[in-house]
């Protein structure tokens, strides 16, 4: 009996320790070589595996970035430059500090600006209705208000108003992954800027019918009109396709669009006041009669250099 | 009789074809049409007409924008007004050639007299030619150009053409109109079909709900004498229409996941294919006139109505015509009650293959409050592909594309019978319909991949 027990022993050891040496040789003879690095990096990441680097998840991103020659193609927008400056630390690249950025919810077809056409009874799924129709408003563009924005957010950033019936972003939480833009059918949300202090404008309107078709559906259709880009003088809005668009890039937030457009399609976030439209008004007018009067002085200026050409 | 009908799946709604006593009437011209310019499956036309341009009726207004893709002619004579961006019936922006119309003038050649003419064309190009120069698509719904499915790829034979006169949908009463007033142009069209295909075996297939169109042609038949074609009732079910459900019900064969009826020997031409063929080739008239149904369920019948009308008539100018939108209309659908689709803009303007203007009520179209999948297996016993609809909702649901693939998502035909039978509401359908788009997305991009990739593979041998 003891016998037995004494064999079962030897025999399981015997063989453990066999399996032991066979996997030690197959381990030795089949290493994969790998970065320390890629460890190192995928430790400081966020770990949220959103996807929002355009790669598959934390790991891969950090595959890419000990790869890639330096880090202009690989930024995760939800550590931002913190996380940026860590990674960078530790594959000793520089990198390209980037103004934090959130999403923004190009519509304003509320339920008091937009009414309904008709009433939706399908599948509760922006994308199942896009694919049915242009929705029950007028406007073909604007949010389906299903929230399959709200279902792709892992952070809880976007949420729907029930009195408007369209998403808000908390920019807090937002960190620009951009899988609410991806999941949007009608594209429209956008990553933009926080903008300094938080501060931004932008068209809340991505509706390309011309302006009585859009404002018939909308109260607060961009109509393009095409007056803010007009009134810009840093050139950052332009109108393409009947609707404005502001270019976060060149805008200097002087609010001057905001206060000219007739419908209300251009929104401030962040700024500490409202726009106080007839103040800017004001201020539009007498740059304009002096740049006339500039205008007239010039002219006089350049006439008598003309006759003196004459002359010559 | 004789049950003859498809073997899987299928489910049996009241048929309510309320309209079938209703002649057919000729509705008068409005004073504007917008033609649009998505006639047809595939490529939008291309106008070729511009504005302030005097076209008559019958006169090419757009030319082909692709290989799949039609002419469409103006169906009235006037002045081009316009050619810019209108709402469909779904509410998006497609354009449409606006022309105002003036009298009623047809370009020369068209033939508008009723005699009928049996002398078919000895030409199988010229007559391919005509049907293509005449704009006809397949009316049954999907509005393929006939002339591409009439032109098999070389190799492929066709054995039997069917004329598909199921009209399963319910309400639906046009093709059964067209069957009892233009029985014989409808036969010949067959005929000339026939023709084109290399004298193929023809059935007529008529489901049995409508007696008096089976008899019909079953007596047209016999006086015009064609001996290669013969007439099938049709145990009535939906969807028999649809075209792998005809093949499987009249020929006994399956089309494969993916294949084409041709396949396996079938072409399958609608009704009012085939009379829009007959008119083509033998009255040299464009497709710009078909029939369509105004009924539904909380229309009294002396209301309903089967009218010709032309392409381009608003469906708001159709609806007043006929009497105005009942007060009960819950919904109004273009095409039938199972696979039609509501109306978001009354101002969309009918196409070459509008079929109804259908009132339904609030009973008739509400959906249920949808509550969880209780396994009961009712979808898949209604699906006539033989999937598993609750199967692939769920793999929607979960984003698992490749089961999705494997579950064979690409062969739904959108017929609807999983929902209607779902005793838990789920919208089955609208989410089965995306994966279908995904799938078919993700096997389109595989090909041209593939493609791509075997032309590289040739140019590097080359070198």
């Amino acid at each position: 009996m003891s016998s037995t027990i004494i064999w079962t022993i030897v025999i399981i050891a015997g063989l453990g320790l066999l399996l032991a040496v066979i996997l030690f040789l197959v381990a030795r003879q089949f290493r994969v070589e790998e970065d320390p690095r890629i460890d190192e990096v995928e430790k400081v990441m966020p770990g949220a595996n959103c996807g929002g680097c355009g790669f598959a998840g934390c790991r891969a991103f950090a595959e890419a970035a000990v790869k890639a020659p330096n880090l202009d193609n690989n930024y995760c927008p939800v550590g931002g430059n913190e996380v940026m400056q860590k990674v960078a630390a530790i594959l000793g690249y520089e990198v390209k500090e980037k103004a934090p950025q959130a999403a923004v919810v190009r519509c304003n077809g509320s339920c008091a600006n937009r009414p309904k056409t008709n009433v939706y009874d399908g599948a509760a799924s922006c994308r199942v209705k896009a694919a049915l129709y242009s929705g029950d408003t007028g406007c073909p563009f604007g949010c389906l208000g299903c929230g399959d924005c709200v279902n792709a957010c892992q952070f809880g950033a976007i949420v729907m108003n029930p009195e408007t019936g369209l998403p808000v972003v908390d920019e807090s939480k937002c960190t620009a992954c951009g899988a609410c833009a991806k999941a949007c059918p009608k594209g429209i949300i956008e990553i933009r800027p926080k903008g300094p202090r938080g501060m931004k404008l932008y068209v809340s309107c991505v509706n390309r019918d011309k302006g009585p078709v859009a404002k018939k559906a909308c109260a607060a259709a961009c109509i393009g009109c095409g007056l803010c880009a007009k009134t810009c003088t840093h050139g950052a809005v332009t109108v393409i396709d009947n609707v404005a668009y502001i270019d976060p890039a060149k805008c200097k937030l002087c609010r001057e669009c905001e206060a000219v457009c007739p419908t209300g399609a251009i929104h401030s976030v962040g700024f500490p006041k409202p726009v106080d439209k007839e103040a800017v008004k004001k201020r539009i007018a007498d740059r304009k009669a002096k740049a006339a009067e500039a205008a007239k002085a010039a002219e006089a200026a350049a006439q008598p250099v003309k006759k003196e050409e004459n002359n010559g | 009789m004789a049950k003859i009908t498809f073997n899987i799946g299928g489910v049996h709604p009241d048929d309510s074809k309320i309209a079938k006593d209703r002649p057919i009437e000729v509705l008068p011209l409005p004073q504007t049409v917008w033609v649009s310019m998505a006639q047809h499956l595939g490529a939008p036309a291309k106008p070729v007409v511009a504005v302030g341009d005097k076209v008559l009726a019958g006169q090419v207004i757009a030319e082909p924008g692709g290989f799949i893709s039609a002419f469409v002619h103006s169906p009235v004579s006037g002045t081009v007004k316009s050619i810019a961006p209108r709402k469909d019936l779904a509410g998006n922006n497609m354009t449409h050639i606006e022309i105002a119309v003036e009298g009623d003038e047809w370009v020369e050649g068209v033939d508008l007299s009723d005699t009928l003419v049996t002398a078919i064309p000895e030409d199988r190009q010229a007559i391919l030619d005509k049907i293509k120069a005449c704009g006809v698509v397949g009316l049954g719904g999907a509005t393929f150009p006939t002339h591409v499915k009439l032109n098999p790829a070389p190799g492929s034979v066709a054995e039997c053409l069917i004329i598909n006169g199921a009209e399963c949908e319910p309400f639906l009463t046009s093709d059964y109109r067209i069957m009892l007033e233009k029985t014989k142009e409808i036969i010949v069209g067959a005929a000339i079909m026939q023709k084109v295909l290399g004298g193929c075996r023809c059935v007529i297939a008529i489901e049995d709900n409508k007696p008096e169109a089976i008899s019909a042609m079953r007596k047209a038949l016999g006086e015009l004498g064609y001996s290669n074609m013969e007439v099938l009732p049709l145990m009535k079910k939906y969807p028999q229409g649809g075209e792998k459900q005809l093949i499987d019900a009249v020929m006994h064969r399956q089309v494969g996941s993916g294949a084409l009826p041709i396949s396996v020997g079938a072409v399958v031409q609608n009704m009012a294919t085939a009379l829009a063929v007959y008119e083509a080739v033998q009255k040299n008239k464009p497709l710009v006139t078909n029939t369509l149904t105004v009924t539904g369920d909380c229309l009294p019948v002396e209301k309903q109505h089967n009218y010709l009308f032309r392409i381009g008539m608003p469906l708001s100018y159709i609806a007043e015509y006929a009497g105005g939108v009942p007060g009960d209309a819950a919904k109004i659908v273009s095409g039938g009650p199972m696979m039609g689709k509501a109306i978001a803009n009354l101002d969309a303007c009918t196409v070459k293959g509008s079929s109804s203007l259908l009132y339904l009520s609030e009973a008739m179209t509400k959906r249920g409050e949808q509550s969880a999948c209780i396994r009961c297996g009712k979808c898949a016993q209604a699906c006539p592909m033989g999937l598993e609809p609750f199967l692939l909702y769920r793999l929607y649901k979960a984003g698992n594309t490749d089961e999705l693939e494997k579950n064979a998502v690409h062969d739904c035909i959108e017929c609807g019978c999983c929902l209607y039978s779902c005793p838990a509401n789920i919208p089955l359908l609208d989410y089965i319909r995306q994966a279908k788009g995904q799938v078919l997305g993700i096997i389109r991009a595989r090909a041209a991949a593939a493609k791509a990739a075997a032309e590289a593979a040739k140019t590097n041998e080359k070198k």
